[in-house]
């Protein structure tokens, strides 16, 4: 505004600010690409098939997590239950596979086939994620207060299903029908792990869903103003609901396909994913305030976590020093952000 | 009507002045919002300072209290020139203000909010004894019951003025600065109020005090000073003006907004919107809305005048579903709205454009295109996905009709200026194809040409058979534009008038009478009557 530049000294600096923008927009790219580059140069194991294939086996736990987790965030709330659904979920399918599901009253045990199996553990993260919005919709509970309720809820309850056991051994008997749960973990098509095609899965629907509905875009709406939304016609609390049940589903999926790869379910599965997930959206650009961030964003700052966790180890970094880099690199994630805020000012100011 | 003959320069009787402004004039990019403005503050008296919106009351008071700085002209206080550059240094020679919207932490108690910022320290920590009985002996002062601990949460919008006054008188006040005090509150709690004013007075505390309810100036004023359009208009001591002359002062203007062509409206007689009785209970007691009636009728510009307070934005809240605790019916094109749930009320084709854009009315993460989309998204779904071409179709065709200037649909809304927002906004409302368009101030915060403009598109929008209701509280615009004016006063209709009929006069009356029969000598029943619309010609 009281710059008292010549007009074309103004505009190369608008163009410069202009590209400065566009760079940081892209940081999380940016600094996938160099990470990738740093762990290349320094150990020869990392850039090969085999180990990117593994990379991005473990980042696919967290992303499909991640991009419930975006729902919520975008809403300006946030799901701190995630871990523990995981947990109960990878319970469930185990004791649905171990056990069956018992009913007492017709006294007999019904055992599901897998792909129902499935379903059915979907089904119990969305429930999950229903209470969540309801105590936040209905009783006004904040959303960080709430999940943390059902943190501790969902938590005790996958240590109840076997008291405090694990379900081991989760191939399924042939004489019951429910064999083959093992294949979501370790099974692969056209070569790459059922696990990545999920997390692509569900990356894609999010996208979808996210920038290409209604329903998306209310969700940033609500997110960004919710007054004003609501004032446009959104139904602002059916879509929070909405957002808390995609973001339990999402954690259902991560613990079926957990369980699935250890063969077996033990009732600390997931704990601190949560963690995990909302560093994967906030490294991913998406502001913790709401209204603000993308499905892309997320699936890249998931991957920055796991190239930073894999070269980490295959450089041989103690677990400790990995933490403390993890955390350091979350905090420059956030600090860019204030950056790129101002800069946008800058720029927004200067074209005036 | 009596006519005083009040002097265009203030004679100054220096010892009787505590605080003098002298020609001052302060200058905003594009306007001049103070042109050589002289005002006496008298010591020990209600000082007041009337005029229309925009005519630089609030300019002058943030000037007063070292808010602002003033272009140019000087402030005398005690005849000695001062300087106030910010709030603090015009606090400790003794200004302070109430501002209309009441800056208080409700999460602390009263103390607290008395002494924040200035906390009375024992080695570095807040010494609560302290504090609350020095508080405790101010509300003693003002004969208030309250307990020092009290949260200010707890407090009525009455009791909480208390505690801003309370605030100030800890400062040693000698001047306090009022900004339309009374706005908020009940009838009890104003004459409560008026008790404190005159203890101050006696005590003597200068008074300035600022509000539009002409009658309650002329109750408590001493001085009354008018400003009309930046400039000074009159001073005089209350006792000798009333009512008629200070309206007169407030608007003897020349400058007009273009009219509306009254003859060419072909007005169907079709009726979209009927209020019945529409009444909403004010927290507490008392009412926000009292039995308002009206009709709204195809292609008409009804406009709803009123003070602060008088429950204009209330009544579009209520014609929204924002309040659920309203009773009384509501008939949108022949279908009563009973709980519907704002969705269906923009479906069935009632939209409202809300006073505040920043809050209510953007989203400011989104760009220009996802707001002008946001309250229509359905009409562009493809199976369940938004059409991008149809959505871009949409828009664009709205950023033409309503000339919004744009770089690009998709830049950030935060970079458009007001003017531009608030057609943004209007564009969202229109693409959810009303039939009723709600306006609340809808040139408030913009410049002069996209006022004009805002007004145009009003306009066609009659013409092409659209119901229009806005309200405004600027008197140049309720005259020019609308077919019906409907005055609305504590909650009450107190007034209607067809265009031809109106005048400025009748509308600030009406606005600050208690009930119509005040006004008009017509029974309430009388009023549904009075209320259907003449043909106009």
């Amino acid at each position: 505004m009281t710059t008292a530049l010549s007009p074309s000294a103004e505009s190369a600096s608008v163009s410069r600010l202009t590209i400065g923008v566009f760079l940081f927009r892209l940081r999380a790219f940016i600094a996938l690409l160099i990470l990738m580059g740093i762990f290349t140069l320094l150990t020869r194991a990392f850039f090969t098939t085999e180990n990117l294939i593994i990379l991005v086996g473990q980042t696919a736990i967290n992303a499909i997590m991640a991009v419930g987790m975006t729902f919520v965030i975008l809403t300006g709330g946030i799901d701190l239950s995630v871990g523990s659904t995981v947990g109960l979920a990878a319970m469930v399918s185990g004791l649905l596979i171990d056990r069956g599901l018992e009913l007492p009253m017709f006294g007999i045990v019904v055992y599901f086939n897998v792909p129902a199996i499935i379903v059915l553990v979907l089904c119990l993260g969305i429930l999950v994620g229903a209470f969540n919005g309801l105590l936040v919709t209905r009783f006004n509970v904040a959303p960080f207060i709430a999940t943390l309720g059902t943190l501790y809820v969902a938590r005790g309850l996958a240590q109840l299903s076997n008291g405090g056991a694990t379900f081991p051994n989760l191939v399924g008997n042939p004489g019951l029908g429910n064999t083959g749960f093992p294949i979501l973990g370790a099974g692969t098509i056209l070569g790459i792990p059922i696990v990545i095609w999920i997390m692509i899965l569900f990356t894609a629907l999010g996208w979808f869903v996210a920038g290409k509905t209604p329903f998306g875009r209310q969700v940033y709406a609500v997110g960004g103003n919710e007054r004003a939304a609501e004032l446009s016609g959104i139904y602002v609390q059916r879509i929070k609901m909405v957002v808390y049940m995609i973001c339990g589903m999402c954690a259902a999926m991560t613990g079926l396909v957990t369980a699935s790869q250890l063969v077996a379910a033990h009732p600390a599965t997931g704990e601190s994913y949560e963690l995990n997930a909302i560093a994967a959206v906030v490294l991913g650009g998406t502001s913790l305030a709401g209204g603000r961030g993308t499905i892309w964003g997320t699936l890249i700052g998931a991957l920055v976590i796991g190239v930073l966790t894999n070269g980490l180890v295959l450089l041989g970094v103690q677990e400790f020093w990995k933490k403390v880099i993890t955390g350091l690199v979350i905090i420059l994630a956030v600090v860019l952000d204030q950056l790129q805020a101002r800069l946008q000012q800058r720029l927004a100011l200067k074209r005036g | 009507m009596s006519s005083p003959s009040p002097s265009t320069q203030p004679d100054i009787l220096q010892n009787d002045v505590i605080l003098a402004a002298e020609s001052i004039t302060k200058v905003f990019p594009g306007t001049t919002a103070l042109d050589g403005v002289y005002f006496n503050v008298y010591r020990g008296k209600v000082n007041v300072l009337v005029g229309e919106n925009g005519a630089g009351k609030s300019t002058l008071m943030k000037i007063l209290a070292g808010v602002e700085l003033p272009t140019s002209g000087r402030l005398l206080m005690d005849g000695h020139e001062v300087t106030f550059r910010n709030t603090r240094e015009a606090s400790k020679a003794g200004v302070g203000i109430i501002y209309q919207e009441l800056n208080l932490f409700p999460n602390l108690n009263i103390a607290e909010n008395i002494f924040a910022g200035r906390e009375i320290t024992r080695i570095d920590v807040v010494d609560h004894g302290a504090q609350e009985k020095l508080a405790r002996k101010i509300l003693d002062r003002l004969e208030q019951p309250l307990s020092p601990r009290m949260l200010v949460s707890d407090l009525r919008m009455g009791q909480q003025q208390i505690v801003e006054i309370a605030k100030a008188l800890s400062q040693n006040v000698r001047v306090l600065i009022m900004d339309e005090p009374t706005s908020a509150l009940t009838a009890a709690e104003t004459e409560a109020l008026f008790q404190i004013i005159a203890d101050l007075k006696a005590h003597g505390v200068a008074i300035v005090y600022i509000s539009h309810k002409l009658e309650e100036l002329l109750r408590i004023g001493d001085h009354i000073t008018v400003l009309r359009d930046g400039k000074f208009a009159a001073e005089a001591p209350a006792a000798d003006v009333d009512i008629t002359w200070i309206i007169e002062k407030m608007v003897g203007r020349t400058v007009r907004t273009p009219s509306r062509a009254h003859g060419a409206v072909k007005h169907s007689g079709k009726e979209l919107l009927r209020v019945q009785d529409l009444t909403l209970p004010r927290e507490g007691k008392g009412f926000t809305l009292r039995r308002v009636s009206f009709s709204l009728y195809e292609g008409e510009i009804l406009a709803i005048y009123g003070l602060m307070g008088a429950g204009r934005t209330e009544l579009f809240e209520c014609l929204m579903g924002l309040h659920t605790e309203a009773t009384g019916e509501i008939t949108l094109a022949g279908k009563v709205l009973r709980h519907a749930p704002i969705f269906d009320r923009i479906a069935s084709g009632i939209t409202l454009v809300p006073e505040d854009r920043q809050r209510l009315g953007l989203v400011q993460q989104l760009s220009v295109a996802q707001n002008i989309a946001l309250a229509s998204l359905r009409h562009y779904l493809r199976s369940f996905w938004i059409s991008d071409r149809e959505e871009h179709d949409a828009v664009t065709r709205m950023i033409k009709e309503l000339a919004i200037k744009v770089r690009s649909p998709q830049q950030p809304i935060t970079s458009l200026s007001g003017g531009n927002q608030q057609k943004v906004v209007v564009a969202k409302s229109l693409l959810t194809r009303p039939k009723v368009l709600l306006l609340d101030e809808p040139t408030r915060g913009i410049d002069v040409g996209a006022k004009a403009e805002i007004f145009q598109i009003i306009n066609r929008l009659a013409n092409e058979g659209l119901g229009i209701l806005f309200v405004s509280s600027e008197l140049p615009e309720v005259l020019a534009i609308p077919d019906r004016i409907l005055v609305l006063s504590r909650g009450r209709v107190t007034g209607a008038f067809g265009h031809s009929e109106a005048t400025e006069e009748l509308l600030v009356r009406a606005s600050s009478a208690h009930r119509q029969t005040d006004l008009l000598g017509v029974e309430e029943t009388g009023i549904r009557d009075h209320l259907t619309p003449e043909m106009h010609n």
